[in-house]
């Protein structure tokens, strides 16, 4: 059978733009240096969403990947680039997380007057770009090994932005999640390295086509798993995690959470239902979603038992990622509406939690300056001084839990009932249980908020109600997407047919 | 025994010990090392791929010969990050370690 020859489609360069303007945004950034770096970034903000919201414009309206070859040669001797519908669907998640960040940075990463330039700042507003290219890399990327190199860009601009404080346990945490990162890394690259021995490509369509079930194949797999799992921080390779994520400023927490650990998981996402479909067997996904709900447990357990507002967040950042790998079991196997439900829930999931998450650790930041420190026990009474924070606090509360109308409750509910439905009963408990344990932190924090009367000394700082509406925005989407038809999320479908999965 | 073999075993061994020396040892500059010497095993895999994936006449093929240098790049990369990391720890903390990290500010608890 003759293998299939990539081809460019019509607006397939919109692909290399949404590489190319990161990329040269952050090398302005950083040439012009200064309060022009800021300034870069605000300018390209629209430019990056509207390209976001221009490929998945097309690849709904094609119903079919957008594809661009570069430089016209076409794998396995060039390299391709292809955007799906999962693809475009997480850019536009990117775009939007990416600029309430932006928005909401300015002034925590204003550069100070009197001074033409101030370290942190300007790595603020690069690292963002970079991480804005990186993500755009993964998501665009068609070869394991250009892959590769998108994923090391996206953690060597997230380890910085961890420490930019430059204090001793943020540069602890930073080392940790870099250690793991680099472990991570070489087992990717090993797994990768097994498949061009295999096979003799590593682009994703052509692997598709000759990845066989033999030791090689298993033995690749589990190798390159096991590294993304490590970035992805599912239970029990987490440990990083909390710390990093707490420990980052605010602004940074929520790229890091929301987006960041995303990356990894949409890799493992393309391994097993774009690379090897056939390989995925019972058990193995079973194994994943194990672990999957071993983070939903230990992660909301331990976040029960957090005493600081930001640390209590990241480790709901540990259980949701459980969610996410629920999907595998569910969505594989069976072809049919149950695996529809179930792949929609599982990128659902993905992108509300980015929205609710990046929102809380917005909000937990504009609380910790509000109060000058973010000890829950200390938090009594805060809604009457910030409404508006404490409200999108629990706003995306809410979608953790999946109540409805949240983008989470659809999300966990298209999950329950795809597991109802292929009879894997054991998942439905997972997830309902999780949402109680969500609701039982969330109340934690909220019960004090809205009732506690103490006088604060010294009061709260005031914030600024711009920062707090960027917070109620990103609450406010995460709260729609679950408003929205269900048949507005085919988007995430499209392209999946042609990869040998038949939906 | 092949030559190919032969490296393709080396290479196997230096990928066993980095990931047993990043295992078991606790201090980072002692992680980093075994991490370097994990990809060291994995660059030595490609070139093994590349010597047996070479045409006829052919001292091996060009493709994973290519990856392996970007694939240098980025470890160079990592490495000198985690190695900076590390120093301004050293500097800030007196030393190179991730155990005892003072907690942060504000914090009540030890996490």
């Amino acid at each position: 059978m003759p293998e299939p020859v990539a081809v460019s489609t019509p607006g397939g360069a919109l692909l290399v733009w949404a590489l190319m303007f990161p990329a040269a945004g952050a090398l302005f950034a950083l040439a012009l240096g200064g309060r022009h770096a800021e300034r870069v970034v605000l300018a390209l903000m629209p430019v990056g969403l509207g390209l976001a919201v221009a490929i998945a414009a097309r690849v709904l309206r094609a119903d079919a990947a957008l594809v661009y070859v570069v430089g016209g040669w076409a794998p396995p001797l060039g390299i391709a680039l292809r955007a799906d519908g999962l693809s475009a669907a997480m850019m536009i998640t990117t775009a939007v997380v990416i600029c309430a960040t932006g928005l909401f940075a300015r002034a925590e990463f204003q550069t100070p007057q009197g001074l033409p330039e101030a370290r942190a700042p300007l790595a603020f507003w690069a690292l963002l770009l970079g991480l804005w290219g990186a993500l755009n890399a993964v998501l665009v990327g068609d070869d394991l090994f250009n892959l590769f190199v998108a994923l090391e860009l996206l953690t060597f601009a997230a380890v910085p932005l961890v420490c930019l404080d430059g204090r001793a346990d943020t540069l602890a945490a930073a080392l940790r999640y870099l250690l793991f990162a680099l472990l991570g890394s070489a087992l990717y690259l090993l797994g990768a390295a097994l498949l061009f021995g295999a096979y003799g490509t590593l682009d994703i369509v052509l692997l598709s086509d000759r990845v066989r079930a033999e030791p090689a194949a298993w033995t690749a797999g589990t190798l390159i798993t096991v590294g993304l799992l490590a970035k992805s921080a599912l239970f029990p390779l987490h440990l990083w995690l909390p710390p990093a994520h707490a420990g980052a400023p605010a602004p940074a927490s929520a790229v890091l959470s929301a987006l960041v650990v995303k990356g990894a998981f949409i890799l493992i996402v393309r391994l097993w239902f774009d690379v090897m479909p056939g390989l995925l067997t019972n058990a193995a996904a079973q194994v994943l979603a194990a672990l999957g709900a071993a983070a939903i447990v230990f992660g909301s357990v331990l976040a029960l038992r957090q005493a600081r507002l930001k640390m209590l967040v990241a480790y709901s950042t540990v259980a949701q990622i459980g969610y996410l790998f629920l999907m595998f079991p569910l969505a594989a196997g069976s072809a049919g509406p149950a695996s529809l439900g179930a792949w929609t829930g599982g990128l659902l999931q993905a992108i509300s939690h980015a929205c609710a998450k990046a929102a809380m650790f917005m909000a937990a930041g504009l609380i910790a300056q509000a109060l000058g420190h973010d000890r829950i026990a200390g938090l009594g009474g805060i809604a009457r001084a910030l409404p508006v924070t404490v409200f999108a606090f629990g706003l995306g509360g809410l979608s953790l839990m999946g109540l409805p109308p949240s983008g989470g409750f659809v999300a966990k509910w298209l999950l329950l009932s795809a597991a109802i439905d292929t009879g894997q009963w054991w998942w439905a408990l997972v997830i309902v249980a999780g949402g109680l344990l969500t609701g039982a932190y969330l109340f934690r924090v909220l019960t004090p908020a809205l009732t506690g009367g103490e006088a604060f000394l010294p009061p709260p700082a005031p914030v600024a109600r711009s920062r707090e509406a960027v917070v109620l925005a990103l609450a406010l989407i995460s709260m729609l997407l679950g408003l929205l038809p269900l048949a507005s999320f085919g988007l995430v479908q499209v392209g999946r047919a042609d990869m040998g999965v038949t939906p | 025994m092949s030559e190919t073999t032969l490296f393709g075993l080396g290479a196997s061994a230096l990928v066993g010990l980095g990931l047993y020396g990043f295992v078991i040892h606790p201090e980072p500059l002692r992680k980093l090392l075994a991490f370097n010497l994990l990809v060291s095993g994995v660059f030595l895999l490609f070139g093994v791929i590349a010597r047996r994936g070479a045409a006829v006449g052919m001292g091996g093929d060009p493709i994973p010969q290519a990856l392996v240098i970007t694939g240098i790049v980025v470890a160079f990369a990592g490495s000198a990050l985690a190695v900076g990391l590390l120093l301004r720890l050293g500097q800030k903390t007196g030393r190179a370690t991730l155990r005892d990290v003072p907690s942060p500010p504000g914090d009540g608890t030890t996490s």
